[in-house]
């Protein structure tokens, strides 16, 4: 049997000493892990539970207008939390669209930033996968492919990252706060998770034993409130992961884009920031041929890993749309069903 | 026509006296489910220790073992038993449906696992491993070194196989293979206005709840095996078969079940490998199937290529009608789903051809999944119906209208009871039909294109043997026993009604027992034959126990008995029951009661049937299509609770809309096995999919069905509705996909799609 041990460290120090032992794994709401330890697809023998780990639960916002998020924070609380709900609606929208409210009540920030790909040759642990052991090949390359990657994938794997909540944190320039053995350090989310290259079994640049302690998102990143919007194509209307999603964030005076944030999930084995797309809106007029233009160009290295081609297509369209829906303004609330293009059904109640 | 049988006649429950039968009372049984004490197979308690088995599978879909190492597994700690097929205890050999005698099913006969070296599916049972906790039996199973002689690549679809069709001897149900009536080549042929469409629905896989669960415990040569099973008797029967043990030595316990939907009509690996299990080690033995499991060892739904042919006059009488099914089997049995078999039923048109033909694929047996036929039949034929109603410019009600039989259009029997067309009617002015735009694509609500799309609804009535016993105690309290099922349904409930009904008790003195394999013989739950069928036994058994009352009474008419809220008037005397009890029959009254078909199945054509009606809405930027409103009319005789039949239909019509949308089970075509294999990758609806459904039934009583006046409802909302889905989505963007499920993809790149604005 898979016989590990349980660790219940009470400061982060002991935590990060018991986990740099080989084969640990932080335990945080176990949604992801848990599930891949009963499928046999990880076999940690140490389990750190961070659980119990005091002050990683704390949202606090910082004095310069930025906002801490402590590793151990639920979705859910994240998500109604009603400064960052205001202050960074794409932010809000992005969490509530994804999973279940059950999952969300549970499911932690620091799971959510290193939550396995969804790939099913990945869970398949009679499929050769080159993540789950390096060099074993990828099974899924002439597969069933239809969801996977279109975007900065390569031979050896063609994975996505699932997470909706870092699309918009990448578009932010959040900023993850790791405490290792050597100190703490800080990374641009966006340089976090790595591209698959020759070596898709490691994910971030976390080394061995590295917990993430917090994600920061910067006062700039309040200055988009006004025009944020988080939008996720999925295939049934909840509880499902994204075929493709984009978080679009407008900083808008006098008719004229001054600023321009754009991010893709569900296209790359890591939220997909888009640069020149943004580059592009900069001083331009936030009309539809505006956005045409700038999905073209964050779609322009697109290319499909197999049966995907619909994929950069649709991520064409959902980029547009999202800066239209940016560029209409945040709504007063989140919508009744968070992230989607749908407008609501009037009258209808909703339970995302 | 006056040799017709004459049905059944009024009787007891038409009076109405007690007021329940009908009403929708909440499920019996619905207190302990919430409170989590209704018991499920996998959740007994071992008496004395159980073990816990878990199956270990093939990992390719052809080929032969040819050495199974369990050298580390044995060593393990924990570990009982390691079951693999050269040392496995001998039992029956596989029995094919073909060599079975003609019209046996083939649920009751014996079914081996691990019986030989020869491996047909991805996924087959190669090895069981027994351990003293789920934890250490999965881990061992893990770690269980199978070799293989691979066979050939795997042919995995049909739509690669198609050369190799055959036709199998008949299908599902011993319904003819193929039928045909007129000259369908030369009437289509000539036809003013032709539909020549061919449409694909995708393999389904089962999903329910509660995955199939076992638990086995033997006693001086006889096990008790506690089981998630549709059909008590059956499945007696197939572990004495299998174990080659007279039937009495095995008695099957399933009291509750958490869905079936056709999986659980045969019995699984679950049941048979821990009742072999259980007797080697003198201990029970626990087997769950995981959720992926279930996906190889339950059955799944066919996959389907299916061909329609509508020749019509412009007005829009069908001349000509042809529904051919093309669809697999597995390499080493047969089953036939009788996808055309609704086509036969359904409209008038004197020229027609139905047909199946079957292909081998390497994979598990498919098999029943609700609905079987007309669940997957509809979906083409509804939409080919919807084709030429476009075509024709003509209202899809209307035209359905026109083409509406009087009497069989095959057979030409008469029907029990139809009432389609006010269905139709009733359901186009409770939708708002008349706001359906005429053109597609025309209806715009801000990014939605929005779209109303109907169908029919139609489903075979059928009639089993069914037995059952009341025993009234002597405190007046009534008991009634049936060796049938309740997999969600509501059937303790139904049976408590109908119960109450006939001895005029009030239902809380009334306790209905099933799930259990020594109470008299039912058929189980399947085809939804289970209500009207059990029910009936149920009543003769009360009216046999009216009967004994009335005589212990010393009365010769027993219309001199009568009981209404427990209070027994017997020659001008009221008394309540239990003195009634106390004075005429202080030992308790037992009755038996049996139902079997009668002349009437055999002389009408008896169907349950509706009408269906989807409002859509399709996103002009992403292609999403999803559901606004959903409506079922529907007409299936008496209905005996308004609640339970109501949840019955919406499930239905949900599962419908599953079909058009989402469900499909992903093979990879190179190895032979199912890749999305969970729930998170095999898409049902959410709720938030399931926004605004809805289902009413149209008072309707059926004196030909059987004594309860009633047919079976349980599968008639998943048919036609996911054509009512696709019907709207064409309606709402213009754009026909005949390859289900209908996905966004479909929809965005098909160039009638309408370009965002
Ligand atoms: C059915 C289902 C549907 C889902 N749908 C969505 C969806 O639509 N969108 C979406 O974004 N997500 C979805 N999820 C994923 C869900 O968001 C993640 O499972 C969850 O965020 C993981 O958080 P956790 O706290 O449970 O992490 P765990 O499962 O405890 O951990 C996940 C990984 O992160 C590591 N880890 C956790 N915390 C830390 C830390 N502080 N420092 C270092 N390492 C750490 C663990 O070692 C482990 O490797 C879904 C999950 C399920 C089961
Ligand atoms: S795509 Fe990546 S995760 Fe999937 S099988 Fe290939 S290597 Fe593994």
């Amino acid at each position: 049997m898979n016989i590990f041990d349980y660790l219940r460290p009470a400061t982060v120090s002991e935590a990060v000493a018991a986990a740099s032992e080989p084969g640990s794994a932080y335990l945080a709401a176990g949604t992801n892990l848990l599930d891949l330890m009963k499928g046999g697809i990880t076999r940690p023998r140490r389990l750190i539970d961070i659980n119990h780990l005091p002050g990683l639960d704390r949202i606090e916002h910082l004095p310069g207008g930025g906002v801490r998020i402590g590793a151990l924070v639920r979705n859910s609380d994240l998500a109604h939390d009603s400064d960052l709900t205001r202050r960074f609606p794409a932010v809000a929208e992005a969490i509530l669209s994804g999973a279940s409210a059950q999952l969300r009540n549970a499911a932690t920030v620091g799971g959510n930033l290193l939550q396995r790909t969804r790939c099913s040759y990945f869970y398949d642990v009679a499929s050769a996968c080159n993540k789950r052991e390096a060099g074993a090949g990828c099974e899924a390359r002439g597969g069933d492919t239809r969801l996977h990657a279109v975007l900065g994938w390569s031979e050896s794997c063609i994975a996505t990252h699932p997470s909706d909540f870092c699309v918009p944190l990448v578009a932010f320039d959040a900023v993850v706060e790791i405490e290792g053995a050597t100190g703490r350090r800080e990374v641009p989310l966006e340089s976090f998770h790595r591209l698959p290259g020759d070596a898709p079994e490691r994910e971030s640049v976390l080394e061995p034993g590295e917990l993430i302690v917090s994600v920061r998102l910067p006062a700039e990143a309040a200055a988009f409130s006004a025009h944020a919007r988080y939008l996720k194509v999925r295939e049934r209307t909840s509880y499902a992961f994204a075929v493709v999603s984009a978080a679009a964030a407008l900083r808008i005076e006098e008719a004229t884009i001054l600023e321009a944030r754009i991010a893709l999930g569900g296209v790359a084995l890591k939220p997909w920031r888009t640069r020149t797309a943004e580059e592009m809106l900069a001083g331009a007029r936030p009309d539809l041929a505006a956005f045409r233009r700038a999905a073209e160009a964050a779609l322009a290295d697109a290319k499909p890993s197999g049966d995907n081609a619909f994929k950069i297509e649709l991520a064409r369209r959902i980029v547009t749309r999202a800066l239209v829906l940016a560029a209409a303004g945040t709504p007063e609330r989140v919508p009744a069903l968070p992230a989607s293009p749908f407008a609501p059904v009037p009258g209808v109640l909703l339970h995302a | 026509m006056d040799d017709l049988a004459p049905g059944y006649p009024s009787n007891i429950l038409d009076e109405d006296r007690q007021g329940v039968l009908g009403r929708p009372l909440d499920r019996v049984d619905g207190p302990l489910k919430v409170a989590g004490k209704a018991i499920y197979a996998y959740e007994y308690a071992g008496q004395g220790k159980a073990a816990y088995g878990f199956i270990v599978g093939a990992a390719v879909a052809t080929g032969r073992i040819l050495a199974i190492d369990t050298a580390e597994t044995s060593r393990l700690p924990g570990v009982v038993l390691i079951m693999t097929h050269p040392n496995v205890p001998t039992h029956r050999a596989y029995v094919t449906s073909g060599e079975l005698p003609s019209g046996q099913p083939p649920y009751g006969v014996g079914r081996p696992f691990l019986a030989d070296g020869r491996v047909r599916y991805h996924g087959e049972p190669v090895a069981l491993v027994v351990a003293e906790s789920f934890e250490q039996a999965r881990d061992a199973a893990a770690r269980v070194k199978v070799s293989y002689e691979a066979g050939p690549k795997p042919a995995t679809r049909v739509k690669h196989e198609a050369a190799h069709a055959y036709a199998p001897k008949d299908v599902r149900g011993f319904l003819e293979t193929d039928s045909s009536k007129g000259d369908f080549a030369g009437a289509f042929a000539g036809a003013p206005v032709q539909i020549d469409a061919t449409y694909d629905t995708p393999f389904q896989n089962h999903h329910a709840l509660e995955p199939h669960a076992s638990m086995a415990v033997w006693q001086d040569g006889a096990v008790t095996l506690y089981v998630a099973a549709q059909l008590p008797i059956d499945c007696r029967d197939v572990i004495a078969d299998t174990l080659q043990l007279p039937p009495e030595k095995v008695r099957i316990i399933c009291k509750f079940v958490g869905g079936g939907f056709g999986s659980k009509l045969r019995t699984e690996a679950d049941a048979v490998l821990s009742a072999l299990a259980a007797r080697q080690l003198g201990r029970p033995v626990k087997i769950a199937f995981t959720r992926q499991q279930v996906v190889v060892n339950a059955a799944h739904r066919t996959e389907s290529i299916q061909r329609v042919r509508l020749g019509a006059e412009r007005g829009g009488r069908l001349i000509a009608l042809a529904h051919e099914a093309l669809e697999h089997t597995s390499t080493f049995d047969e089953f036939a789903e009788q996808t055309v078999d609704a086509t036969r039923h359904l409209y008038a048109a004197p020229n027609r051809l139905t047909t199946h033909r079957l292909v081998r694929l390497d994979l598990p047996m498919p098999g029943d999944m609700r609905a079987p036929g007309e669940a997957i039949g509809m979906l083409a034929t509804e939409q080919a119906m919807d084709e030429l109603a476009c075509a024709i410019g003509l209202d899809p009600i209307e035209l359905r209208i026109r083409n509406e039989p009087k009497v069989h259009p095959e057979t030409g029997k008469p029907f029990s009871t139809r009432h389609l067309v006010e269905c139709y009617r009733e359901g186009a002015q409770r939708f708002g039909w008349d706001r359906r735009p005429a053109q597609p694509a025309t209806l715009r609500d801000g990014r939605w294109l929005v779209g109303y799309g109907m169908a029919a609804s139609i489903r075979s009535n059928f009639m089993a043997t069914s037995q059952a016993r009341a025993r009234l105690a002597p405190d007046g309290r009534l008991t009634v026993q049936t060796a049938m099922t309740d997999i969600g349904t509501g059937t303790y409930t139904i049976l408590t009604q109908i119960a109450a009904e006939c001895l005029g008790l009030p239902v809380g003195q009334v306790t209905a027992e099933i799930g259990d394999s020594d109470l008299p013989r039912s058929p189980g739950s399947g085809g939804s034959f289970g209500a009207g069928s059990s029910g009936s036994a149920v009543y003769y058994a009360c009216m046999t126990l009216l009967d004994r009352m009335a005589r212990a009474a010393g009365l010769n008419d027993p219309s001199l008995l009568a009981i209404k809220h427990g209070q027994v008037s017997v020659g001008g005397q009221t008394m309540p029951i239990d003195a009634f009890m106390a004075q005429y029959a202080p030992q308790g009254i037992e009755a038996d009661g049996e139902i079997k078909p009668g002349q009437e199945m055999r002389d009408y054509s008896q169907n349950a049937y509706g009408a269906c009606f989807a409002e859509v809405g399709v996103d002009i930027d992403s292609g999403e299509p999803r559901l606004r409103r959903m409506l079922g009319v529907f007409t299936a005789g008496r209905i005996l609770n308004a609640k339970t039949a109501r949840s019955q239909a919406t499930g239905g019509l949900i599962w419908g809309l599953s079909s058009a949308l989402h469900e499909e089970g992903l093979i990879d075509e190179r190895y032979g096995k199912f890749m999305n294999n969970d729930l998170a990758g095999y898409h049902v609806p959410a709720h938030a999919d399931v926004v605004d459904v809805d289902a009413v039934f149209l008072p309707e009583v059926d004196d030909k069905s059987n004594p309860l006046k009633s047919k079976g409802l349980g599968e008639l909302g998943i048919c036609g509705s996911g054509a009512a889905v696709a019907n709207a989505i064409y309606n709402a963007c213009g754009v026909r996909v005949r390859s289900y499920p209908i996905t966004l993809d479909k929809l965005i790149f098909d160039p009638a799609f309408p370009t965002p604005d």
